[in-house]
């Protein structure tokens, strides 16, 4: 049987995260109170693993490393047809750059044992970073393929895929165990259905903190983080705008002409 | 660390044997960061056929070039790259490397990063020396800017998007040293490059559009999407996009517009229905004449441009679309 991890993650809802701003006076974050949700890129990461399991034995975890409220979005993912949901959560966890959440996450899946396969998103709306994934493969000493938009797999153990470029893509033949970060055109990710809800209900979700890992506090969280935000602050805007008013016909017009004064027609 | 003088590092990108414009943007900054720590710049070459490139790199900046041509390295391979880089930054201690927000170097850089043990920060839009002499990294977020720094471990590392920095003006006279790096360059098989395919992207290349023309969530769905696609082609504008649009499926990954995508800077931008987000606009800083079209008089993307029309784009662009062509028959008939 083929093990697959999927790693997600609970972020600010990407349609409401533009609330969360700095303060300018005190330079601080003003969270909004924007709802958590699962991260968009993991969707396609967990439909990557879903649709593997129509064609083979397949048993699928999903790991997070998130505040005890991230259960949801594991619990998500177990309505939406993971087997099996794992959630790190400790207080000692939090404020982890990307290289303390590779290595967290590398610790999970590490004890879930025998991963032949770790999908991830490509990127999370809020960090952006990328980093994830590969530095997370170097930690379990697999191969990364980032960027993956296309998979076959075989049952020989070694998987092609195609990995998008800026300007193409390649294609690459993969020996497993392996991390695959994934693209929104790789799939489309299904939606929720109500048998899946009810059957999530029964499917506990397993939490471990750092004494379950039997991690150092050093290398995690915060204190295992090489890098450190020093500030935050507004930026001034240099541009005074011009508004361009009159009834529809008129603006658009008057957009010609300005667009002609600078040349674009 | 006080008086550290080991190099700055940039890891060159090239494509078919041309450095890509990002390398030579990242030496140029080197120099200068170099200069405010007292110590030399150091490009890290590979590929095969690219042994002529040395001395544009000197022109740029560098004092040296660590260089590996060989047919094994003709294209990035992300076990052999990463084991020549790593061995290499073991051996010469670089306190910083740098490397473009490119396909490759997205994922090279955190390879590297995690062999390494050390600090990585995405996508900076600036990169300075402190008066501990760490290097400050600069980030666009929550509507302002973020500096980021990685205080103790070596090196620091940090990505930049092709477009960030300028050109540096190149002296034809520098001249330094070139070091090859010998293989053999083997790896173990689990990851085999089978074919890199080139793919023509479609329409007006951004990198250098006259105008570009970005839209944003406020397009609403596929069919206000394709009213925008029909704006770009009559204003003959590069076509470029916000996240959402990426997300909802209706552009391209590769034409979004800022932090984390592509840095342009056209003669005039047009921004349709999109919030002026910091993450976005850093990518459009360049541009001469800003105008914005937003349907929400209060939105801060006004606060960022020269000319602001208020209104829905939806209803919007189809009579802005007839007033172009109007304008265009005249032109024919005079
Ligand atoms: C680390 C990180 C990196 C990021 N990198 C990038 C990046 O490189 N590029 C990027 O673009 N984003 C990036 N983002 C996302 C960015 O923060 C914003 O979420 C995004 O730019 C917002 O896009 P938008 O303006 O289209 O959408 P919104 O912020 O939702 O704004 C939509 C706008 O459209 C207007 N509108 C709605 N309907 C209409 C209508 N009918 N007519 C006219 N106007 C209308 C609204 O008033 C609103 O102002 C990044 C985010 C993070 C956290």
């Amino acid at each position: 049987m083929l093990k697959i991890v999927v790693c997600v993650k609970a972020v600010p809802d990407p349609k409401a995260a533009g609330n969360i701003k700095i303060d300018p006076q005190t330079k601080t974050l003003l969270r909004g109170n924007v709802p958590m949700v699962l991260n968009p890129l993991d969707k396609n990461a967990l439909e990557a693993a879903l649709q593997i399991k129509t064609g083979m034995e397949v048993h699928i975890t999903v790991l997070s490393m998130g505040p005890p409220e991230a259960a949801s979005i594991v619990k998500e993912c177990l309505a939406l047809g993971a087997d099996r949901g794992i959630l790190l959560s400790d207080r000692g966890f939090g404020g982890a750059d990307a290289f303390a959440t590779a290595y967290t996450l590398a610790m999970g899946v590490q004890k879930n044992g025998d991963a032949d396969v770790v999908f991830c998103g490509m990127a999370s709306s809020d960090g952006a970073t990328e980093w994830v994934g590969p530095e997370m493969a170097t930690m379990l000493d697999m191969p990364v393929v980032t960027m993956v938009r296309e998979i076959i797999p075989h049952a020989d153990e070694a998987w092609e895929v195609k990995s998008a470029l800026e300007n193409g893509y390649r294609r690459m033949r993969v020996r497993l165990p392996a991390v695959f970060t994934v693209t929104r055109d790789l799939n489309s990710p299904r939606t929720l259905s109500f048998s899946g809800i009810i059957k999530a209900r029964k499917k506990t979700i397993t939490e471990w903190g750092l004494d379950d890992l039997g991690v150092s506090a050093e290398r995690v969280g915060l204190k295992g983080s090489p890098t450190i935000v020093t500030e935050m602050r507004t930026v001034e805007n240099t541009r005074k705008v011009e508004f361009i008013e009159g009834t529809r016909e008129e603006k658009a017009e008057q957009l010609v002409q300005k667009l002609v004064e600078v040349g674009v027609l | 660390m006080k008086d550290d003088k080991s190099p700055v590092w940039v890891i060159a990108d090239q494509e078919s044997c041309n450095l890509l414009p990002v390398t030579p943007q990242l030496v140029g900054k080197s120099r200068k960061l170099a200069d405010d720590l007292g110590t030399t710049v150091e490009v890290v070459l590979l590929g095969d056929g690219v042994d002529t490139q040395p001395s544009n790199l000197f022109a740029s900046g560098a004092e040296r070039v660590f260089l590996g041509n060989d047919p094994a390295l003709a294209e990035y391979h992300p076990d052999v790259y990463t084991d020549v880089i790593v061995g290499l930054a073991e051996k010469h201690k670089p306190q910083i490397i740098l490397m473009g927000s490119t396909s490759m170097g997205r994922e090279l850089a955190p390879l590297v990063a995690a062999r390494l043990s050390t600090g990585l920060t995405a996508h900076c839009i600036d990169l300075n020396i402190n008066a501990d002499r760490v290097l400050e990294q600069i980030i666009p977020a929550y509507g302002g800017e973020i500096t980021i720094v990685c205080p103790e471990r070596r090196p620091q590392m940090a990505t930049v998007a092709q477009g960030v920095f300028p050109l540096p003006a190149l002296d034809e006279g520098c001249r330094g040293e070139v070091v090859s790096i010998d293989g053999p360059f083997v790896h173990t098989g689990r990851v085999e490059i089978l074919e890199v395919v080139i793919e023509a992207p479609e329409g007006i290349p951004l990198d250098t559009a006259t105008c570009v023309l970005a839209a944003g969530a406020g397009a609403g769905d596929l069919e206000g999407w394709k009213l925008i696609v029909e704006l770009s082609k009559a204003l003959s504008a590069g076509l470029g996009c916000t996240r959402p649009a990426v997300d909802e499926g209706w552009a391209e990954l590769e034409t979004m517009i800022g932090q984390s995508g592509k840095m342009v800077s056209p003669e005039t931008y047009l921004g349709i229905g999109l919030s002026g987000e910091q993450q976005h606009m850093v990518g459009i800083a360049g541009a001469k004449t800003m105008i914005a079209v937003n349907n929400d008089k209060k939105s801060p993307v006004f606060s960022q441009v020269d000319y602001g029309v208020v209104d829905d784009c939806r209803d919007f662009v189809p009579v802005l679309l007839e007033k172009i062509r109007q304008y265009r028959e005249k032109q024919v008939s005079c």
